[in-house]
């Protein structure tokens, strides 16, 4: 399919390469070398465009896995739902895959913008399926080698030797950092629905969690790049939520019974949950 | 890896990072003064007296262009060089001003377009990307487009000065230039938005011939240049 893209655009490209021709020096040296340009130019515009569709996909996907983890705690079953996270990950991983594909041999950084709200977004749900599990925070290696691809499906002839070369697509640290920044507010709706389900131990760790996260945001402070202080911001107001969570349960688990404690709760995630949207 | 020390080890990479930024920041300035001043060389052809001295300013130009060559020389040794595109930013607009301004010294001397090859000679840089600091194609057009508009002013203040055939050998130059622009598929970003000013370069200078061939001053100036 890439490949008939370039064919169009090259036909249509000689059609006005002709009528500008009939009009101007046909012999022109100028005209010839920016024939030249065009080609160089569209090569680029397509390969961008390209990566932009794969970034999407790879939000929608993500966007997909993080709802589907929300679940986690209304169902009985979590081991089943974590499976199939990965799968849905995985289905992620191969579009990373396909990003890297893009990438043989270019500068990373070239085309960094075309993919770079997908990638933070695979950060923020490769995270989370993490902390879910192991109740820790992902380091940018775990996820940089769990993007690593061996050879490629395409009949490439660069390499025609047709040994599997091993293709590794790397996080840049900001991308890592801004992806965690968005796991801090889904962590926050997490707890809100965990104490809404009645479950008192997991906020304790999450605010303890985010706020170790949030600490390591105050060590960077402005140092990083300029969309990390504006997340901080939000940060903050999760990490509001989560403690007030937190400080309701020690008062008030004192002195309510359990069973009666989720329903104080289910109403107050209820007033919590129109802030949400800016999180 | 606790949240600790991950984040300990993010802001040891941001910081090294904003120190390779303050490097090329530096050398970067020093890089737009020496711009400024072959700007400075050049604009004076615009004087009528300018016009008789215009090899002796190209000289003058190309000698600057010396300190140009040394100044990214040093700059290439702020950052490795598989990362050009990370802090392409910070010298994309100077690198345009040079592309130009080789462009403009090339179209002084030899009336001719300036390729990406010789810019980039000019220059002391590489033309592809494979080989180390390069002159990203799109920069190099913005750096024509830049010519162009030099260019129209250069045929008002060429008639000023009595030199009538100049208008006519820059308005073919530049009608040159226009077709071969519309060959490419641009994209809504900067480089386009500075082509749309191109039309207005060669309104310019559409201008300046009309007014010359209705007074018989072109027919002039291309007998003399026919013999």
């Amino acid at each position: 399919m890439k490949k008939r893209g370039g064919e169009e655009c090259q036909q249509k490209s000689a059609n006005v390469g002709q009528d500008l021709e009939a009009r101007a020096n046909p012999a022109s040296a100028v005209l010839s070398v920016f024939k030249v340009f065009q080609q160089e130019l569209d090569i680029k515009h397509d390969k961008y465009e390209r990566l932009v569709k794969i970034s999407r996909d790879v939000t929608i996907e993500s966007k997909r896995t993080i709802f589907l983890l929300h679940r986690v705690t209304s169902v009985p079953d979590a081991e089943a739902l974590l499976s199939e996270a990965d799968t849905k990950l995985e289905a992620v991983r191969q579009k990373i895959g396909q990003i890297a594909e893009e990438l043989r041999g270019e500068d990373i950084y070239q085309f960094h913008r075309a993919f770079t709200p997908g990638i933070q977004e695979f950060v923020e749900a490769a995270s989370f399926l993490h902390y879910i599990r192991h109740r820790s925070l992902i380091s940018l290696e775990e996820i940089n080698a769990r993007l690593v691809f061996v050879g490629s499906k395409e009949l490439d002839n660069k390499d025609s030797a047709g040994s599997p070369e091993a293709l590794t697509f790397q996080v840049t640290p900001s991308d890592y950092l801004l992806g965690v920044a968005d796991l801090t507010g889904e962590l926050m709706r997490l707890c809100i629905s965990s104490v809404g389900n009645g479950d008192i131990d997991t906020p304790f760790q999450l605010s303890q969690f985010l706020r170790q996260i949030h600490d390591g945001f105050s060590y960077i402070g402005n140092t990083g790049p300029y969309e990390v202080s504006k997340k901080l911001h939000t940060l903050r107001q999760s990490l509001g939520k989560v403690e007030d969570a937190c400080y309701t349960l020690r008062v008030r688990g004192s002195e309510i019974p359990k069973h009666m404690l989720a329903d104080v709760f289910s109403s107050r995630s209820a007033l919590v949950d129109p802030d949400e949207g800016s999180a | 890896m606790s949240v600790t020390e991950m984040f300990s080890y993010l802001q040891g990479f941001l910081s090294a990072d904003q120190d390779v930024r303050e490097d090329i920041r530096k050398v970067v300035q020093t890089l737009e003064q020496t711009a400024r001043e072959i700007l400075t060389v050049l604009q004076s052809v615009h004087q009528p007296s300018g016009f008789k001295e215009i090899p002796g300013k190209c000289a003058k130009a190309r000698e600057l262009f010396c300190t140009v060559r040394t100044q990214i020389a040093q700059l290439k040794t702020k950052f490795p060089v598989e990362q050009y595109y990370r802090f392409h930013e910070h010298w994309r607009f100077v690198l345009q001003r040079l592309a130009f301004l080789s462009a403009f010294v090339v179209y002084l001397e030899s009336e001719s377009l300036v390729t990406r090859g010789e810019v980039a000679q000019i220059l002391g840089i590489e033309v592809v990307q494979d080989r180390g600091f390069h002159l990203d194609l799109e920069d190099y057009l913005a750096g024509v487009l830049i010519m162009a508009s030099e260019l129209s002013r250069l045929a008002v203040n060429s008639v000023t000065a009595g030199d009538y055939s100049r208008p006519i050998r820059i308005s073919n130059f530049i009608n040159e230039l226009d077709s071969g622009f519309r060959l490419l598929n641009l994209k809504n970003d900067p480089l386009r938005k500075r082509y749309d000013g191109l039309k207005y370069d060669v309104k310019k200078i559409e201008e300046v011939v009309y007014d010359l061939s209705i007074r018989g001053l072109a027919k002039e100036a291309e007998s003399v240049s026919d013999k």
